[in-house]
């Protein structure tokens, strides 16, 4: 019990636990509309696209999330444009993005001379070094974005499923992709300083992909995301206190295993899940 | 800056180079038509047909309209009007445009050229009075929705954002899926359906819309002729209500019995009219080119309903670089 209670006693350890369930709930909830959409490789150039805007950040004495935020969303509209428009492919844009924004990031890194920032907790994350200030700008902008998925999750799910049908029925699915790709640069941008940029598409992708296996109903997918991903940085952050290891990679670990479960132990694993596809198939 | 629509090509074949086509004559008491008889169930060549009174009498009018994918054509001069009230196939082989035209209608394609009005403006603008229903193809069959939860799509348009579906919303979920007689599975999800369930409950999904016009991509593909007979039964009483249905089909008996209209396309229009228009060995011929082998006075096509001219199951983003951005 005391291994549970004890850390309360830490405020470090407080600020890591509000900053655990408000990026639990905010990945769980943008991460099962990317699940859903097959975006998860979208997700990972995403986030090492912010690279840059961290490093520029610092450069320049500016917030964290103002220069994550905007290498992010400018990094998101430009795929989905791309996406939408040239005549490229969208895992190619992405692919070329993805290593082209980075090593940007690492170039500029590079160059700073004297003192250097910590290059592993950009990298990685460091939940339990969130400060009162960043645990604020987490809680303003998670809450922006649960806000508008809120408001819009249904259009969401319809252009989700069925962006022509949707289209034709008159809503805006070209404005709903570009606000969705937002969305998730700002939950990556939230994400960051808990699990860094190279474990960021874990949060996003993994308790939503969990819970896939186990509904197959939208509402109940989302719920059991947000009980994965909150429940697997809870345990991730207790374990890494306990252990004494990084918070990230155990938060990322500990919602590897909650999937390989759901996958191994799940309704739609083995013989049932066959048996159902079989069925599936029988015309009529 | 249209060009006036040729009063004769509202029922006659547009001839081809070199070639005669037979043609049946307009059926003036086609039974099918009692209840909407417009100008065009008129003799052709009636002097009292022209442009402007098809296209006010139309709740879909396009004229010399072209489109297509990025720089590949798809669809030529096309020039259509679909009365109110009426049941119209779309036919043709395989890349004929078929899916192309109805996403034109939809608003999902803008035309490269020509001008397209639905339900009296440009497509789109009346979206919220418009139903349009996929290729079974393009759609995920294995994302967590259930019967209901799609039914109740049709519904969110008219919602708008924020406020979530209530008592009215279920209730037209619930005669939706009476209609198409899928009330039994309203909590199944879409993937453990069989094909027949799966186009009555996308036609659902329509019905749940109440909407003037039905854009179905090819609603009766696949699927046994109970549910095919049920279908046809719904989209008939439809009509009878007035709303206007554009389907495409491969299935061209089908077509010729159940449908009131004909629209034989292969990149342009080669016939539109009656129903039995398609019936006609020379229409066939010309729209199938190739694909229509005549065996002991039978035309049998040689036509694969399932290839298309869309990608495989699984690639659902395909088609979103063409879609339009409202």
């Amino acid at each position: 019990m005391d291994a549970i209670v004890g850390p309360l006693a830490y405020p470090f350890f407080i600020r890591a636990l509000i900053a655990c369930v408000l990026v639990g709930t905010t990945c769980a909830v943008v991460g099962t509309y990317v699940v859903l959409k097959g975006l998860a490789f979208m997700g990972d150039a995403i986030s090492h696209a912010a690279f840059p805007g961290i490093v520029a950040a610092f450069l320049f004495k500016a917030s964290f999330y103002l220069g994550a935020g905007i290498a992010a969303v400018a990094t998101s509209l430009a795929i989905g444009y791309v996406s939408r428009r040239a005549r490229i492919r969208v895992d190619t844009a992405v692919g070329v993005l993805f290593a082209g924004t980075f090593a940007l990031g690492i170039f500029v890194f590079s160059s700073i001379r004297g003192y250097t920032p910590d290059l592993f907790g950009f990298l990685f994350g460091n939940v339990v070094a969130i400060s009162v200030s960043d645990l604020i700008g987490l809680t303003v902008l998670g809450s922006f974005v649960l806000l508008i998925v809120a408001a819009l999750w249904k259009e969401l799910l319809y252009t989700t499923f069925d962006p022509l049908g949707a289209g034709a029925s008159g809503l805006a699915v070209g404005p709903l992709e570009y606000l969705f790709f937002a969305l998730v640069a700002v939950t990556i941008v939230v994400s960051l300083q808990a699990v860094g940029i190279i474990l960021v598409v874990a949060m996003l992708v993994t308790p939503a992909a969990t819970a896939q296996q186990l509904t197959v109903r939208f509402g109940s997918m989302m719920r059991l995301a947000i009980l994965v991903g909150v429940g697997s940085s809870v345990t991730g952050l207790y374990v890494s206190y306990w252990l004494n290891v990084a918070s990230g990679a155990t938060i990322v670990l500990v919602e590897t295993l909650a999937f390989i479960v759901a996958v191994v132990f799940g309704p739609h694993s083995g013989v049932w899940r066959l048996r159902r596809r079989a069925g599936a198939r029988t015309p009529g | 800056m249209s060009a006036p629509i040729d009063p004769e090509l509202a029922s006659a074949v547009a001839p081809p180079p070199g070639a005669a086509v037979g043609l049946p004559p307009h059926p003036e008491g086609d039974p099918h038509h009692r209840d909407h008889a417009g100008p065009d169930h008129r003799l052709p060549g009636d002097p009292t047909i022209d442009a402007g009174h098809a296209r006010a009498h139309a709740d879909v009018w396009l004229s010399d309209v072209s489109a297509g994918y990025g720089d590949r054509p798809a669809l030529g001069h096309i020039d259509l009007a679909v009365e109110a009230g009426t049941l119209l196939a779309v036919v043709g082989p395989n890349g004929a445009g078929k899916s192309t035209l109805l996403k034109v209608m939809a608003g999902l394609l803008s035309p490269w050229s020509g001008r397209v009005e639905v339900l009296g403006r440009a497509p789109g603008e009346e979206a919220h009075r418009v139903a349009y229903v996929p290729q079974a193809e393009l759609v995920d069959w294995q994302f967590p929705v259930t019967v209901g939860d799609v039914v109740m799509m049709g519904r969110y348009p008219g919602l708008g954002p924020i406020r979530r579906p209530g008592p009215v919303d279920r209730r037209a979920v619930a005669e939706a899926l009476e209609q198409v007689k899928m009330s039994d599975h309203v909590a199944t999800q879409i993937g453990s359906l069989s094909g027949g369930q799966r186009r009555r409950v996308f036609l659902a999904r329509a019905l749940a819309a109440d909407p003037a016009l039905f854009l179905l991509d090819e609603p009766v593909t696949g699927i046994d002729a109970t549910t095919q007979e049920d279908l046809m039964d719904i989209l008939e009483a439809q009509t009878r209500r007035g709303r206007t249905v554009v389907a495409t089909t491969h299935d061209l008996a089908c077509a010729a019995q159940r449908f009131h209209r004909v629209a034989a396309i292969n990149q342009t229009i080669i016939a539109q009219g009656p129903a039995s228009l398609i019936l006609d060995p020379g229409v066939l011929a010309q729209t199938y080119g190739g694909h229509l082998l005549v065996l002991g006075g039978q035309a049998v096509l040689m036509d694969d309903a399932h290839h298309h001219d869309q990608p495989a199951t699984g690639e659902r983003h395909f088609h979103d670089d063409e879609m339009r951005a409202p």
